[in-house]
């Protein structure tokens, strides 16, 4: 699982009938300092993450096995908030 | 495989129910002579790891697979701790490229 901020919420009215009613998120990669990592995500959301929420997130087919992402087509889901964090050694 | 340091821990209340009860550590991934490689990764553990241990992950689908028949999200999950890494032969010779110390044990603690 990767550490994400939730930086923006995607509205598509054309997609898949299987991702009709979930809500995409797009997801900026940070590290566990906060600073922030090269690229994006869009992901679903299965937890209800706000915008600018600390959220993990699960990519690949084990994005399936997530609760409410059956026989989707999607490999990057919010799993879930983080609430807080402790660094014991240095990396 | 990977190997990877286990740098901190990681709490979320709110998960995706597959997520309910399993423990989050926070990994940095490293190469063979522990020198730090990539980005930091949220991990499930089936070990009991604890921070600073040198553990090994697996990622990608099968990093579901140690909580079979659950169906836990995660592509990430350390299933192994570390004991000893011997890497290269060389142990004596002044002259090996390996860093002096090729050989460590793991930091368990209790």
């Amino acid at each position: 699982m990767t550490l994400g901020r939730v930086v923006g919420v995607i509205v598509a009215t054309r997609k898949d009938p299987r991702l009709e009613g979930s809500t995409l998120l797009i997801v900026k990669p940070v590290a566990p300092d906060g600073k922030e990592e090269p690229g994006y995500q869009v992901a679903v959301d299965t937890v209800g993450a706000g915008n600018g929420e600390l959220v993990i997130t699960v990519t690949g087919s084990s994005a399936r096995m997530a609760a409410g992402c059956k026989e989707k087509p999607v490999d990057c889901v919010v799993v879930g908030i983080v609430d807080g964090m402790s660094v014991d050694a240095p990396r | 495989m990977h190997l990877g340091r286990v740098i901190g821990r990681l709490w979320a209340s709110v998960k995706n129910p597959g997520l309910e009860s399993q423990r989050l550590l926070l990994v940095q991934p490293v190469m063979a002579d522990l020198s730090a490689s990539g980005q930091v990764l949220v991990c499930a553990d089936t070990t009991g790891a604890g921070a600073g241990e040198l553990i090994y992950w697996v990622r990608g689908r099968e990093a579901s697979f140690p909580f079979l028949p659950a169906e836990v999200p995660s592509d990430a999950t350390i299933v192994g701790i570390v004991d000893e890494l011997h890497l290269g032969e060389a142990s004596s010779d002044p002259d090996s490229p390996l860093p002096p110390d090729h050989v460590r044990r793991g930091q368990r603690k209790g």
